[in-house]
């Protein structure tokens, strides 16, 4: 009890460099549990951006492309399924609902979605929410398109307002759809998913944009008109992709097995949460990386801690010894310096939470807005206590290194004051 | 063996008067281990409140003295005999503890934790030995205690409450390093040149006091200095070269 506050008031001696230690600390502290919380928030956004799908179905590929281009939005379809093979599909008894997706177009960057109406029901995000409007509607007319409130914030759309479609994903296109306009029916509210920043038509639409193109771009002279089109038979001719439910997740593998074995044509189906455990498997590596860097600055501030309390150390040894003349033993000169370690330490990783937990509070917003990373501030679980306790433990035993010092400088000072 | 020094501790036992606070008997110690330097001390000793002076240049061996005195060094042969105890027989920890409970030591300067209030700096012997604490707590609360003796060392009141270490003369920090030696009575008091930073009125005065503390407590004191202006405070004065003797001798 004495020994710790000795400690503690030799330490407010040394306020300033004390001080600076802990800032250390507390910074390396803040990086590795804010290493953490990012890494955790980024699953929990992909995790939470798919609820609700029993199955995802696409052309024959990995269901990590297939995960990613038809919910991510990242990446290319690597072909279409046809519409044949997707009514099969809706048609088997176990399916309970079935929507279509259908890919390849854009606007301004954003991603283009063909599907239907049931899209906005049947897809959930975030433990089963649904979509919301905050403002007008699911589409009606042929030419109306529902875009997500990213796309709604950074281009200033209002419901009414005409959009022109742009043929193919990137960022800038130089063939569009200027032909046939689309009206904003509505705007989907804030679901920190890649819906906001997608523009949803219908998959007529999509169809009807495209009828008079071949081979991926329009044929001179042969030009439809909008009004021409609504007449035509608008029946898609494929999809890239569709959502799945099941009346049972009992039946999941089975129905599975069937569309992989689907003899027409080619199909994949895969189990969202699955293709995520292969995401994480894949990005593991990196995290790891990333939390290794993050364990290392720790190290290091604990070094910089180290060096504090060795280099003040030479104009302590008087401390030392008037501590050895009043009885003071070597062991208590030791816990005294193995204390100080513990102290800064401590203080280190209290101020280091505190601040990320402000700085969490202070950038959540931006980042939820630049990155769609909704970051949670919540307690720090089991193991980051852990964690915290470790790097306490670690600065005590570190204190134990100058400690180890004084206690042979006090050995052989005895109680000689040097200078 | 143990038969040979049960008869080497009788022998001891014979030549040590019981008023004897310290004796020295054939005392040889060695600076480092490949070092020809050797202190020896044959015969010293030191009465029951008595109060010595020991003169000798810097450089002589006072601190070394000091160090054998207090337990902090070992002595490589012979016997050092502080109130009936063999500090060579003792373990670190216990001359650690020995010390503290019949040792008040005080230092040329820099005597203080400059964090720690002036209160707080008496009482840190306290803290390492009980009994010194309940000699104390015996005299009253312990704060009341350290301010009494403060103040009877001949520091203002409004001094001990208030003043920072870092702020204090070098004659009131000695007096502060006065007090924490003689707080809870230990029977014997150590001065490392304690005045040398004093001017020569203050050093009387200082002097006068702590002895006035200290012969009420019934403490020894013994001082070391090379300044043989001080010879009239004291009993007794001993040079260091008239009981050891400096050698160079080669150690095989």
């Amino acid at each position: 009890m004495m020994i710790i506050r000795l400690a503690f008031q030799s330490l407010l001696n040394r306020w300033v460099t004390a001080i600076l230690t802990v800032l250390a600390i507390a910074v390396s502290v803040m990086l590795l549990l804010g290493v953490e919380k990012v890494r955790t928030g980024a699953r929990q956004s992909f995790a939470d951006t798919i609820s609700g799908t029993d199955l995802i179905v696409g052309a024959r590929s990995g269901s990590l492309n297939l995960l990613l281009y038809s919910v991510f939005r990242i990446g290319n379809a690597t072909n279409n399924v046809t519409w044949k093979s997707y009514q099969d599909i809706a048609k088997m008894p176990e399916v309970s609902w079935i929507v279509p997706l259908s890919l390849g177009d854009s606007h301004h960057g954003f991603r283009v979605l063909g599907t239907d109406t049931d899209y906005f029901t049947h897809y959930k995000f975030r433990r089963g929410q649904s979509m919301t409007f905050s403002s007008g509607g699911p589409f009606k007319d042929l030419f109306d398109a529902v875009i997500g409130s990213d796309v709604a914030d950074a281009l200033g759309y209002k419901v009414g307002d005409k959009i022109i479609v742009a043929h193919g994903v990137g960022n800038i296109s130089f063939i569009e759809h200027e032909d046939k306009p689309f009206r904003v029916s509505g705007i989907l509210a804030k679901t920190g998913t890649p819906i906001d920043r997608t523009v949803h038509v219908s998959l007529e639409a999509i169809e009807a944009i495209h009828i008079d193109w071949q081979s991926g771009a329009p044929v001179p002279g042969q030009g439809v008109s909008a009004d021409e089109v609504r007449k035509m038979d608008l029946t898609p001719r494929a999809i890239t992709a569709a959502m799945v439910g099941l009346n049972s997740k009992l039946a999941t593998f089975k129905v599975q097995r069937r569309i992989n074995d689907y003899q027409q044509e080619p199909l994949s189906a895969i189990m969202p949460g699955v293709a995520l455990q292969e995401l994480w498997g894949l990005i593991g590596t990196a995290e790891t990386a990333l939390s290794a860097v993050s364990a290392m600055v720790v190290a290091t501030a604990l070094l910089g801690m180290v060096t504090m309390i060795l280099t003040t150390l030479n104009e302590r040894r008087r401390e030392m010894a008037i501590l050895r003349s009043v009885g003071a033993t070597p062991t208590t000169v030791l816990g005294l310096l193995a204390a100080e370690g513990g102290f800064l330490t401590l203080g280190g990783v209290v101020f280091g939470t505190i601040g990320l937990y402000v700085a969490l509070y202070l950038a959540r917003p931006f980042i939820d807005r630049t990155y769609g990373l909704s970051l949670a501030i919540d307690a720090p679980r089991p193991d980051e206590w852990v964690k915290l306790a470790l790097i306490v433990a670690a600065g005590f035993l570190a204190g134990l290194l100058p400690a180890a010092r004084a206690y042979r400088l006090s050995l052989a000072d005895g109680m000689m004051v040097r200078t | 063996m143990p038969e040979l020094a049960a008869i080497a501790i009788e022998k001891r036992r014979e030549d040590k008067r019981p008023s004897d606070a310290v004796t020295f008997s054939n005392v040889r110690y060695c600076w480092q281990k490949s070092s020809p330097f050797t202190l020896s001390i044959p015969r010293f000793a030191l009465a029951r409140g008595e109060k010595l002076l020991l003169l000798g240049p810097s450089g002589s061996g006072k601190s070394t003295f000091l160090s054998l005195l207090a337990g902090i060094v070992v002595p490589d042969a012979g016997h050092i005999d502080v109130l009936g105890t063999d500090m060579s027989r003792l373990s670190g920890g216990a001359r650690d503890r020995f010390r503290v409970e019949h040792f008040g030591i005080i230092f040329q300067m820099f005597n203080l934790l400059p964090y720690a209030s002036l209160i707080d700096n008496v009482l840190l012997p306290l803290r390492f030995s009980r009994v010194r604490r309940q000699r104390a707590l015996a005299e009253g609360p312990l704060e009341e205690v350290a301010s009494r003796l403060l103040e009877a060392l001949g520091l203002e009141t409004s001094i001990i409450t208030s003043a920072r270490v870092a702020n204090l003369s070098v004659g009131q920090q000695q007096r502060v390093a006065a007090a924490r030696a003689l707080i809870g009575g230990p029977q014997i008091i150590v001065a490392d040149e304690p005045t040398s930073a004093l001017d020569r009125d203050v050093e009387g005065v200082f002097l006068e006091l702590l002895f006035a503390q200290s012969t009420a407590a019934g403490a020894s004191v013994i001082m070391v200095s090379h300044d043989e202006g001080l010879s009239r405070y004291f009993d007794r004065v001993v040079r260091l070269d008239e009981i050891a003797v400096g050698t160079r001798e080669r150690r095989s």
